[in-house]
C-alpha cells in the first residue's frame, strides 16, 4: 500500500518537472529550430494538448510501456540511454559495498571488543574526521595522488571499459570510483555496528556463552553479529539515495559513462527528457532497494515484523 | 479521597526516585572540553569572516591580475592566486557567504515548518498525528539528493533563493521525523500529564514543558544539518547547479581546481581544507551537545 503511493508521489513528481520549465515545454525542449514532426511526436508523449491532468495519464501510459521519449540530441530512445548507462553504476555501486562491508565488519568487531581502548579511540577519530569528509574533496585527492603523483593513467579520467570487452580493464577502471564511494559507506557502517555490537554484547546471552568458554571470535560472529546487523541493513538501505548521489559526482569527474555522468551532461545540454527519464529510473529504484533491505531485515530479526 | 491518598502516597516513592535520578543527571554528562570551544571559536570566525567580508581589508575576490597566474602563498596573496590571478585567500573567505547562506537559509526553512508540525503531532496524537507522519515518511522515500538535483535542472534560471528553497522544502520531512520523536518521548513523562491535569493550555504545555526538553536534540541535528546541506550545495556547485562563476563558493572553487591540479596544488587545497574544517567543527559541536545532554540516540 505504501509502495504504490510512493511510486505514485514519485510519477507525479517526475511528470510535473517538465512544467517547472520557464515557456511552452515543446519549445524549450526541442529548441527553436524544432520540425513540425518532432513537435507532433513530442506533443503525442508528452499529450501537451490535453488538460494539465490528463497530460500525466498520456505520459503515464506511455512511460508504464516502456517509452520514455525520444533524446532530441542524440535521437535514441531514452529508455536506450538508461538501459546502457545502468549497469555500470550497479557495477560502482556493488563494488563498492563489498568493500566497505569487507572493511566495516572486521574493524567495527575489532572496536567493539574493547570500547574506548587505543584502537578504539582511534578509530572514532579517523572515521568521524572521514565522516566530514565529501565524496568530491576525497576523488580530488585521490585523483592527484594516484594518477598524478604516482603517474598510474589506468585509473584515470576515459579509462572506462565495458565488462564486456575486458573484464580486468573494467574492474581497473571503476576500482577508483568504487573505493572513494566505499570510504563514505565504511565510516557509517563502521559506526553503527560499532555502537549495536557494544550494546549487544552486554546482553545475557552473551555472557551465558562466555560462561560456557567459547572463543571470542565465535561469539563475535555466531552470537554478536546477528543481532546487530539490523541497524547495519537500516543503515545501508539508507545510504543507498546517498551512494547514488555521490556516485554521479565520482562519474562525472572521471568521465565514467554511468547514469551520473549521462544525467550531468543531459542537464548541461537541456536534454530534459533524458533528465526526466534518469530521474524517474533512479527514484523508482531507490524504492525498491528499501523495499528489498526491509524484507532482508525482517528475515535476519523476525522479532521486527512481529512487533 | 481514600483512593487519592493511596495513590498519593504510592507516588510519592517513584517521585523520590525521580528526584534523585535528577540529581544524579548532571554528574553524570560529560564534560564538553577545550576541543568544543576550539570548534566553537572556528564556527565563529567563519561566520564573522563570512558577514563582514565586504568590510575587512580583503581584496576584491573577482579581480584578474595576469601578472600573478598560479602563485604560491606569498604575504601579498596569503593563500596564493588561481589560474586568472585571482587572490584565494579572498575567494574563500567570499566562497563561506553561499556554503554558510544555503545552509542556515535551507535548515531554517526545515525547521520553520518540520519543527511545528513535529511537535504538534506527537503532542495531539490521533488522526492529525497519523495522516500527516504517513504523508512524510511518504516524501521520505523519495531521495531527496535526486529530488534536489532534478528541480533544481528544470527550474531555471537558477538563483541562490531558489537553492535555498528547494533544499529547505527537502529538509521538512526529515526535521519533522527528528522532532516528533524526540517530542514523542517527552510527551509522556509524568510532568508533561501533571502540568496538563494543573490545566495549563496547550501552547503553555508547548513552549514551556516540551520545547525546553527538546532543545538539546534539536540543536544537534540543526547543526549536523546545516553540515549535511553545505556538503549538498558544494555537490550541486560541482555539477553546475549551484550559483554561476565567476561568483566563488566553495564547492565551484574546488570544482576549478580539478583542472589546474597538476599546475596549483593550493587552489584545490584551501578550499578544501576551509571546507572540510568547517564541516568536521559544526559536526563535533553537534555530536557533543547530544552526548553532553545524554540524549540516547532515538530509535528510527
Amino acid at each position: 500500500m505504501l509502495l504504490v503511493g510512493i511510486v505514485f508521489v514519485i510519477s507525479v513528481g517526475s511528470f510535473y518537472l517538465i512544467h517547472l520549465l520557464p515557456g511552452n515545454p515543446a519549445t524549450v525542449i526541442l529548441g527553436f529550430g524544432a520540425t513540425p514532426e518532432a513537435k507532433a511526436i513530442l506533443y503525442k508523449q508528452l499529450g501537451l494538448s490535453k488538460p494539465i491532468y490528463l497530460q500525466y495519464f498520456v505520459w503515464l501510459g506511455n512511460v508504464v510501456r516502456g517509452n520514455l521519449g525520444i533524446s532530441f540530441i542524440s535521437q535514441t530512445t531514452v529508455s536506450s540511454v538508461i538501459r546502457s548507462a545502468l549497469p555500470i553504476d550497479a557495477e560502482i555501486i556493488i563494488l563498492s559495498q563489498i568493500l566497505a562491508f569487507a572493511a566495516a565488519i572486521p574493524t567495527a568487531m575489532r572496536s567493539a571488543r574493547k570500547p574506548d581502548g587505543i584502537v578504539d579511540r582511534f578509530l572514532g577519530a579517523s572515521s568521524f574526521t572521514l565522516l566530514s569528509i565529501p565524496p568530491y574533496i576525497l576523488i580530488v585527492v585521490l585523483v592527484l595522488f594516484i594518477s598524478i603523483k604516482l603517474g598510474i593513467s589506468a585509473t584515470g579520467p576515459s579509462a572506462y571499459v565495458s565488462i564486456g570487452t575486458d573484464w580486468i580493464t573494467n574492474l581497473e577502471s571503476l576500482s577508483l570510483p568504487a573505493f572513494t564511494l566505499a570510504i563514505g559507506s565504511f565510516v557509517v557502517y563502521y559506526r553503527v555496528l560499532r555502537s549495536d555490537l557494544i550494546a549487544t554484547l552486554q546482553e545475557e546471552f552473551i555472557t551465558m556463552a562466555r560462561s560456557k568458554g567459547l572463543s571470542q571470535r565465535r561469539i563475535m560472529w555466531r552470537h554478536a553479529f546477528r543481532p546487530s546487523s539490523v541497524a547495519l541493513l537500516g543503515a545501508a538501505s539508507v545510504n543507498i539515495g546517498g551512494l547514488l548521489a555521490a556516485g554521479f559526482i565520482v562519474q562525472y569527474l572521471l568521465q565514467i559513462p554511468g547514469l551520473g555522468y549521462t544525467l550531468i551532461m543531459a542537464i548541461n545540454q537541456s536534454d530534459f527528457l533524458v533528465v526526466q527519464g534518469i530521474v524517474l529510473t533512479v527514484s523508482v529504484l531507490v524504492v525498491a532497494i528499501n523495499f528489498l533491505f526491509d524484507f532482508i531485515i525482517n528475515a535476519v530479526d523476525p522479532r521486527i515484523s512481529r512487533e | 479521597m481514600l483512593s487519592i491518598r493511596g495513590s498519593a502516597v504510592s507516588n510519592f516513592s517513584s517521585l523520590e526516585e525521580a528526584v534523585t535520578l535528577l540529581v544524579e543527571k548532571p554528574e553524570k554528562s560529560e564534560p564538553l572540553g577545550p576541543f568544543f570551544w576550539i570548534c566553537v571559536g572556528w564556527i565563529g570566525l567563519n561566520l564573522f569572516g563570512a558577514i563582514f567580508a565586504n568590510v575587512l581589508p580583503l581584496q576584491n575576490p573577482l579581480n584578474e591580475s595576469f601578472n600573478t597566474i598560479n602563485a604560491g602563498p606569498s604575504l601579498h596573496h596569503l593563500f596564493g592566486t588561481d589560474d586568472l590571478g585571482r587572490d584565494i585567500f579572498s575567494r574563500v573567505v567570499y566562497g563561506s557567504r553561499v556554503s554558510i547562506t544555503v545552509g542556515i537559509g535551507a535548515i531554517l526553512i526545515g525547521y520553520g515548518i518540520g519543527a511545528p508540525l513535529g511537535m504538534l503531532a506527537a503532542y495531539r496524537r490521533g488522526r492529525f498525528d497519523a495522516i500527516l507522519t504517513s504523508f512524510m515518511y511518504l516524501l521520505l522515500a523519495f531521495p531527496a539528493i535526486i529530488a534536489t538535483i532534478a528541480v533544481l535542472s528544470f527550474w531555471t534560471p537558477r538563483s541562490l533563493f531558489k537553492i535555498i528553497l528547494v533544499i529547505g522544502i527537502a529538509s521538512i520531512p526529515l526535521v519533522y521525523r527528528v522532532i516528533r520523536t524526540a517530542t514523542l518521548n517527552v510527551a509522556t513523562k509524568d510532568y508533561v500529564v501533571a502540568a496538563k491535569v494543573q490545566g495549563a493550555t496547550d501552547r503553555r504545555i508547548l513552549m514551556k514543558e516540551l520545547l525546553p526538553n527538546i532543545f538539546p536534540i534539536a540543536l544537534s541535528f540543526f547543526l549536523i544539518g546545516v553540515a549535511t546541506i553545505i556538503v549538498l550545495e558544494g555537490a550541486l556547485a560541482f555539477l553546475g547547479l549551484s550559483v554561476n562563476p565567476p561568483t566563488p563558493s566553495w564547492g565551484n572553487m574546488i570544482n576549478e581546481a580539478r583542472t589546474v591540479l597538476s599546475q596549483n596544488i593550493w587552489l584545490a587545497l584551501f578550499p578544501s581544507l576551509a571546507l572540510c574544517l568547517f564541516l568536521i567543527a559544526l559536526n563535533f559541536i553537534g555530536d557533543r551537545i547530544r552526548s553532553h545532554f545524554d540524549v540516547t540516540e532515538v530509535k528510527l
